[in-house]
């Protein structure tokens, strides 16, 4: 396997240059750049609001210094709240290419189009000359998620994606699993697979937040689509999400943005801190992504019931469809056919082997389904955070 | 899968779970039991492998997935109409179920 080198040492599997705007005021600049560069390899992103953020500032440092990122053009309006120094000095900190481009310094629309052209064009050349060396498997950083559950997503899809983290993880690449609050009921399990008894304690505080989080909301992560797809309750959408975690101990608890420093497998808790601020902890599965993302994943494993076809921006999304009728219909959108476990064509193991492979096979360069129908899903909202207690991050596996 | 219909995923469950489409009127054999179906079923939608009284756990996976809000026959649909969530209500796009 190889993966592109960058000059902080990380290596990536796809080699992108992205395009991001500060602000909603300047999302039609920077898309009309990225949809003029013609190439799949310049991506847009970006963060709406106005208002500083502590985490959207975090979290679009972790996507813009990420391993399949060669450069960043920063698209600012001039008067928004995002601190555009500091994003634009994490990334020349990491040894990428970074320009900044301000709207209202640069004579409106029509004249930064242009002169984002010609920054995207500059940036996509030094993306060319990025080495190619070898890696490792044990360098892969995988994410899982599920979108779309029903009542096939905990029998398929979720358990082969267990199996596929469970091989990955023996070779010692780091998994993610994530999504507090569609673990709820499954704490006290999750917490005796702890490393240590302190990191158990801390993912029983998560899930009890998470639980508390969203009573306040008034929803749990529960959408009508699971129940039409035969889940009834939290709680046991819950237990077929937690198959996707496979069967390894936990190694650490992060949250959105964190990197975890060795292999194994890692929690993330996605739920914010303190009294509930800015609404629901994820608005949508495309949320989710890019939290994993920015912490670090090559690619995800985004494993549906009822049928998703979102990719994402900056790593590839491999889907894995548990429900054969879905698999049928949108074939189109899916990598895996994971409905062959329900129907008795295929075990679980057998499933989760052929994603293994997959994973390897992508990380080589293959293009998802989600990669060659051009999706780039991306969502970033406001959040709040306090950092993550010393026991839960990792120590001797 | 206990017959072209149905699976039990965990010998300790009370559902089974359906794995192929299954139409109000038809005929299946459940555990040596044939039962006909009260109401169309599609995949991944539960009912019950015995009778649960109001107040049981519904158990799949091994494990408990909510309680029951109403008595349910054998062979019946298991779901937001005769169980609930133990932690926190699910929800469809006309309302609200299960509080």
């Amino acid at each position: 396997m190889q993966g592109y080198l960058r000059a902080d040492g990380r290596k990536g599997i796809r080699n992108i240059v992205l395009v991001t705007y500060l602000v909603e005021c300047a999302h039609h600049v920077a898309r009309a750049i990225v949809t003029k560069s013609s190439t799949d390899n310049v991506q847009l992103i970006g963060f709406p609001g106005c208002y500083p953020n502590e985490y959207s500032l975090k979290i679009m440092e972790g996507l813009c210094t990420h391993p399949n990122v060669a450069g960043v053009l920063i698209l600012s309006l001039g008067c928004e709240g995002f601190n555009r120094e500091q994003l634009a000095n994490t990334v020349k900190a990491s040894g990428r290419a970074v320009d900044t481009l301000v709207i209202q310094k640069s004579g409106g629309t029509r004249k930064t189009i242009v002169d984002g052209l010609a920054s995207v064009n500059n940036l996509l050349i030094k993306a060319e000359r990025a080495e190619l060396v070898s890696m490792e498997l044990s360098e892969l950083v995988i994410g899982t998620i599920c979108g779309g559950s029903d009542g096939t997503s905990g029998i398929g899809a979720n358990p082969a994606v267990g199996h596929c983290f469970d091989r990955l993880i023996e070779d010692d690449a780091v998994c993610i699993f994530e999504e507090t609050g569609e673990l709820i009921g499954c704490e006290q399990i999750m917490a005796e697979r702890a490393i240590t008894s302190e990191l158990g304690i801390e993912i029983m505080k998560s899930v009890a937040k998470a639980e508390q989080y969203y009573t306040k909301m008034g929803y749990g992560s529960f959408a009508p689509g699971n129940a039409e797809g035969g889940l009834t309750t939290q709680e046991e959408k819950s237990m077929g999400a937690y198959a996707k975690s496979g069967s390894s101990k936990i190694h650490g608890l992060i949250k959105p943005g964190d990197i975890p420093s060795q292999g194994g497998l890692y929690l993330m808790d996605v739920v914010p801190d303190g009294e509930p601020m800015y609404g629901f902890p994820n608005i949508v599965d495309s949320a989710e992504i890019v939290e994993m993302i920015a912490s670090g994943c090559h690619l995800t494993l985004f494993t549906t019931g009822r049928g998703s076809v979102v990719g994402s921006a900056i790593s590839p999304v491999i889907k894995v469809c548990a429900n054969p009728e879905t698999y049928d219909n949108l074939s189109d959108d899916m990598d895996i056919n994971a409905g062959k476990v329900i129907k008795g064509q295929a075990t679980v193991k057998q499933v989760g082997d052929e994603i293994y492979e997959l994973v390897i096979q992508v990380a080589q360069g293959q293009q998802t389904k989600s990669e060659e129908l051009g999706h780039q899903e991306f969502v970033l909202t406001y959040k709040k955070f306090v950092d993550i207690s010393p026991a839960c991050l990792a120590t001797v596996r | 899968m206990i017959n072209q219909h149905f699976v039990l995923l965990n010998k300790e469950d009370n559902v089974f779970v359906c794995c192929k489409k299954i139409l109000s009127g038809e005929a299946t054999t459940l555990e040596e039991i044939e039962v006909s179906m009260a109401t169309d079923l599609t995949v991944g939608h539960k009912i019950a492998r015995q009778g649960i009284v109001k107040g049981e756990k519904i158990i799949k996976y091994g494990v408990t997935i909510g309680s029951a809000i109403a008595d349910i026959a054998f062979g019946e649909h298991v779901h937001m109409h005769n169980m609930k969530s133990d932690y926190i209500a699910s929800h469809t796009r006309q309302s609200r179920a299960g509080e």
